[in-house]
């Protein structure tokens, strides 16, 4: 089991309330998208889940249990987080950073087994990286140096995994193969997954569950159908668009109207296309 | 791309077996060398120089000093009294600094980030130099006052970088208060800097003079007590890193990551500190501040062995105050007519240019 | 040179470019107006301004005043405008003076040189002593002292003026290289390399003769006491030069803050731009430890401490810091006149001591630039 509960939650970074009184629940064995507009508190709430930031007041619990009561380490093999920006040290090669991410499986005595090196080898060849195992990190470009990050969450063997922006720096093929890539996990180790994504087509079609927040609220919460509309995208956005079904996936297609674009070209068009 | 699927026995069968054995192999190598060059390199400093020993008589004198057989007139006191603690002190020394500079370099993130520079030295100096000038202290009571004088300023460090809360956007950078930490060093260090100076204004030239010479770093206070306590200092230090050690490693992916794995960020970064400041007060209260065995030790070690390593700085520190000391004291009286340097002027003044190689050839790699 | 352009997009000293003024859009809905003038601030800061400026006369005055013998304002003033030389406290003022206006010149050459230094590194660590300019400047001296057997302050200055400026271009030319020039961090390595390695250098010379080290100790520690016209007036063509090119220099500096790709894209020649700020720099702070031996503290601090006034718009920042800088180094110099009678603490110790903790306040109000 592995239900990742927020109750109640209050988040803040010294005097200023990002997040107040919020409660949902990140569904067990689905992909989750928190998704809303710079600054609306979605980095901040997978932070708070994530243990990283202490809850003002409220709780965040993982099977019943407050976060902050387990151990550390023990909590690292449950509950598994990629930041934002994470920094690698100089000349690290691509295996032994991804190996890092063995670490909470590890005893105090830190001994490497064969079920580490499964794990790294597993990681590597899910995220695409094993040709460039042995390369330092630093010759890879920002696509590379990613995947390999993911790797490394991969290799932590999580329950649940939480993604904060893991496709900024990603070209679109590489952006649909991360997400395909965490929909693999998902599907083959019922990993509960929960990603921060700021592309709300992308998120839309993956997710299996949306959490749509504004200025530190939830506004919207469930399957993306339900909570991806015009409306929301205006309120959320400030962005009026058209909402069209995916051609390809059926979800929902977010098609943006700017001030150039005001008409569409014409109805007929947008008939044929769906 | 491929899935998830694969069978696990194909997997293992094509990873490299053992990952972390077999790339402990490859640090064992260039490190056992160097761990090899200082057997000869001490071997050298003990028995050549302005007084040569021959290797048996050096048995000898050893083997005869612990069971109380009969001393080798001249060659015992010189090697039993003078050389061999000289050496000994000087090794420990400099493995303490080479693991003070390199354990800060790596949580800091910053090849600047050394004792030296961070302040923690100059803590040392100002208390060691009061003793000196105010006090008319000498010997011990001088190393005393600088392992306070350390371990204060650090304290003072520490708790200035410690958070004004959590920073927003905390993970951004991860290392927000590694930069306050580096900057309030920066600011205390200069503070005591000017402390220093003017104390050295208000004595007599002969006291200043010792100030001067203490403030160099130098091995010429070297005893076997003194070598007694670093050794106890060290038993306690060394262990300590060893179990930091691998937080240290997840600790360098960033806060936020660290976090994620696992790691009491805080906590592990506080055990840190106080480790490295230890292993610097330490070698500084044994001996003064010896100029930029911290700061290069970890550089110098990385090139020789290719990737970061804790054991290869210890060991390149040591080797760096043994051969500083070895010219210090025999080839540098020759060429400047008879005055012994302390070792920490030659430390300085031979380092910095190396450094500073080592920044040209560095920065011409990236054009 | 389209500096015109930096006015309507300024830096928010985090290198981001913000557009504000009449019809532009900001994005947090805040007009960034404390960079680009609205009336309103621009008078505000004038205003700090002057108040900064009656701040420092009211200093002076202090600093004719008080002393070892306290004097009474009113004889101050009669000296100033009345000089009677059988007046013994009229005596006591005029020799007060060269201190006093060595205070505020070395100040005004420090405040000036350590904001342009920020500017130009980009890096809040930014300060001669950082950059092996005291080095070079100490250990000149010292090689004049052995070697020469240089005795007197004014022949001090000019060693510890080419040591400033032999250092300054080492340690730009070794940070230079490479492809991306010399970056902060870069600057700041070689500066301390080379400073450590200078001192190194000049302790073998200090370890070895016991006479020059005597004469030595005193320079080092930094004073402005005790120095007469003699010394000042040989300095001054260099101060000035030095502080005319770096107060023409504030929009140079608002560009290269907001990083070399950005400020190459808006018309600047970032080599040359550095190149001649570093010229003002080496100037300004050759001759200011020529004067008073190397006195730290005043360029890290005082530029940190007056962006809390001014924002980060250094056509600001370089006025105040001309300013400020003296009210520090001259309060410094008058507490060390009275606070260990009959001696006296030297002005280089207690900007030390004042400045620490100032520092240290305003780290932890995570108020420096870049942190």
């Amino acid at each position: 089991m592995a239900v990742l509960n927020a109750n109640d939650l209050t988040l803040q970074y010294e005097a200023r309330k990002v997040v107040e009184g919020l409660t949902t629940e990140i569904p067990e064995g689905k992909v989750t998208m928190i998704v809303g507009a710079n600054a609306c508190g979605k980095s901040t709430l997978l932070r708070g889940l994530s243990r990283l930031l202490k809850p003002a007041c409220g709780t965040v619990t993982l099977d019943g249990k407050d976060i902050h009561t387990r151990p550390a380490r023990e909590l690292a093999r449950t509950l598994g987080l990629l930041p934002q920006h994470p920094t690698a040290p100089d000349g690290i090669t691509v295996r032994d950073l991804v190996g890092r991410g063995r670490y909470p499986h590890q005893g105090f005595f830190r001994s490497w087994s064969a079920r580490d090196d499964a794990a790294v080898q597993r990681a590597l060849d899910a995220t695409d990286t094993l040709g460039l195992a042995e390369r330092s990190i630093d010759e890879l470009s920002g696509g590379q140096r990613q995947r390999v990050w993911i790797a490394m969450a991969l290799a932590q063997e999580t329950d649940v995994l939480l993604l904060d922006e893991p496709t900024t720096y990603l070209d679109l093929a590489h952006q649909v193969e991360v997400l395909d890539l965490i929909t693999d996990l998902n599907r083959s180790r019922g990993t509960t997954v929960a990603i921060v994504l700021h592309d709300l087509n992308l998120a839309a079609r993956y997710a299996d569950h949306v959490i749509a927040m504004k200025g530190g609220c939830i506004v919207a919460e469930g399957p993306a159908p339900e909570v991806v509309t015009e409306e929301l995208v205006f309120n959320v956005f400030g962005l009026e668009s058209r909402v069209v079904p995916d051609p390809i996936s059926g979800t929902p297609l977010i098609v943006p109207i700017g001030r150039h674009h005001a008409r569409p070209a014409s109805t007929n068009e947008l008939e044929i296309a769906s | 791309m491929s899935t998830v699927h694969k069978l696990p026995t194909e997997l293992e069968l094509t990873a490299p077996k053992h990952l972390h054995q077999l790339s402990l192999r490859r640090v064992l190598s260039p490190t056992f060398f160097l761990g090899l060059a200082l057997v000869v390199v001490f071997a050298v400093y003990v028995l050549l120089g302005s007084y040569t020993v021959t290797i048996p008589d050096f048995f000898t004198i050893v083997i005869n000093h612990l069971t109380g057989g009969e001393k080798i007139p001249g060659a015992s006191f010189i090697v039993m009294e003078h050389k061999l603690p000289r050496a000994v002190v000087g090794t420990m020394i400099g493995i303490a600094f080479g693991l003070a500079g390199a354990l800060f370099q790596t949580m800091l993130r910053n090849p600047l980030a050394s004792p030296d520079i961070i302040g923690i030295s100059y803590g040392a100096s100002a208390a060691a130099v009061t003793a000196i000038v105010i006090f008319g202290a000498s010997g011990a009571v001088v190393s005393w006052a600088a392992l306070g004088g350390a371990l204060g300023v650090a304290a003072i460090i520490y708790a200035i970088s410690r958070g004004t809360g959590s920073g927003a956007g905390g993970g951004s950078r991860g290392n927000a208060a590694g930069n306050r930490l580096i900057l309030a060093g920066v600011g205390i260090a200069a503070a005591l800097h000017a402390v220093v100076n003017f104390l050295m204004t208000r004595a007599d030239i002969r006291t200043a003079a010792d100030a001067l010479i203490w403030l160099n770093g130098s091995l010429n206070s070297s005893t076997w007590d003194r070598a007694g306590v670093l050794a106890v200092s060290l038993l306690v230090l060394i262990p300590a890193v060893i179990a930091l050690a691998g937080p240290l490693r997840i600790l360098e992916l960033g806060d936020d990551a660290a976090a994620g794995l696992g790691i009491k960020v805080n906590a592990t970064r506080l055990g840190l500190v106080l480790t490295a400041v230890g292993f610097a007060a330490v070698a500084t209260a044994a001996a003064g501040p010896v100029a930029f065995v911290a700061f290069l030790a970890g550089p110098i070690a990385r090139r020789v062995v290719r990737k970061p390593s804790l054991p290869a700085s210890a060991l390149t520190g040591a080797l760096i105050v043994l051969l500083a000391d070895f010219f210090a004291s025999n080839i540098a009286p020759v060429i400047l007519d008879g005055t012994v340097l302390p070792v920490g002027v030659i430390t300085g003044a031979l380092g910095a240019p190396f450094l500073l190689w080592l920044l040209v050839t560095s920065n011409r790699k990236e054009a | 040179m389209k500096m015109s352009t930096t006015t309507a997009l300024q830096g928010r000293g985090d290198g981001t470019l913000v557009s504000a003024g009449p019809g532009g859009i900001t994005p947090d809905g805040k007009g960034s107006g404390a960079v680009t003038g609205s009336r309103g601030a621009t008078a505000k800061r004038s205003a700090w301004l002057l108040v900064a400026v009656v701040v420092l006369a009211a200093v002076c005055a202090a600093s004719l005043a008080i002393g070892a013998r306290g004097l009474p304002l009113n004889a101050v003033w009669e000296a100033l405008t009345n000089f009677d030389p059988a007046d013994g406290n009229h005596a006591v003022v005029i020799a007060r003076i060269p201190r006093t206006v060595l205070g505020l010149l070395a100040g005004a050459a420090l405040g000036l040189a350590g904001a342009a230094m920020q500017g130009v590194a980009r890096n809040p660590l930014a300060d001669p002593g950082i950059l092996g300019l005291n080095a070079g400047a100490a250990l000149a001296v010292v090689v004049g002292i052995y070697v020469f057997g240089v005795g007197s302050l004014s022949g001090y200055i000019w060693f510890a003026f080419i040591g400033a400026a032999a250092a300054a271009v080492v340690v730009y030319a070794v940070a230079s290289l490479g492809r991306d020039g010399a970056t902060p961090v870069k600057l700041a390595l070689a500066g301390a390399a080379l400073s450590a390695g200078l001192f190194s250098l000049m302790n073998v010379i200090l370890v070895s003769s016991q006479d020059t080290f005597d004469r030595f100790r005193f320079w080092q520690v930094g004073s402005i006491g005790g120095r007469d016209w003699s010394v000042l007036l040989p300095a001054l063509p260099f101060l000035a030069v030095g502080a005319v090119i770096i107060l023409a220099g504030g929009r140079v500096l608002n560009s290269l803050a907001l990083g070399d790709d950005i400020a190459r894209g808006l018309g600047q020649n970032v080599a040359l731009a550095r190149g001649i700020t570093g010229l003002g720099i080496v100037l300004l702070c050759g001759s200011a430890t020529a004067l008073a031996g190397p006195i730290g503290f005043l360029g890290l601090v005082i530029p940190h401490a007056v962006r809390s006034l001014t924002g980060p718009d250094y056509r600001w920042i370089l006025p105040f810091s001309l300013v400020s800088a003296p009210i520090l180094l001259i309060t410094a110099d008058i507490i060390g006149r009275v606070i260990l009678l009959p001696g006296e603490v030297p002005a280089g110790i207690m900007t030390a001591i004042i400045g620490a903790p100032v520092f240290v306040w305003l780290i932890r109000r995570g108020k420096g630039a870049g942190l």
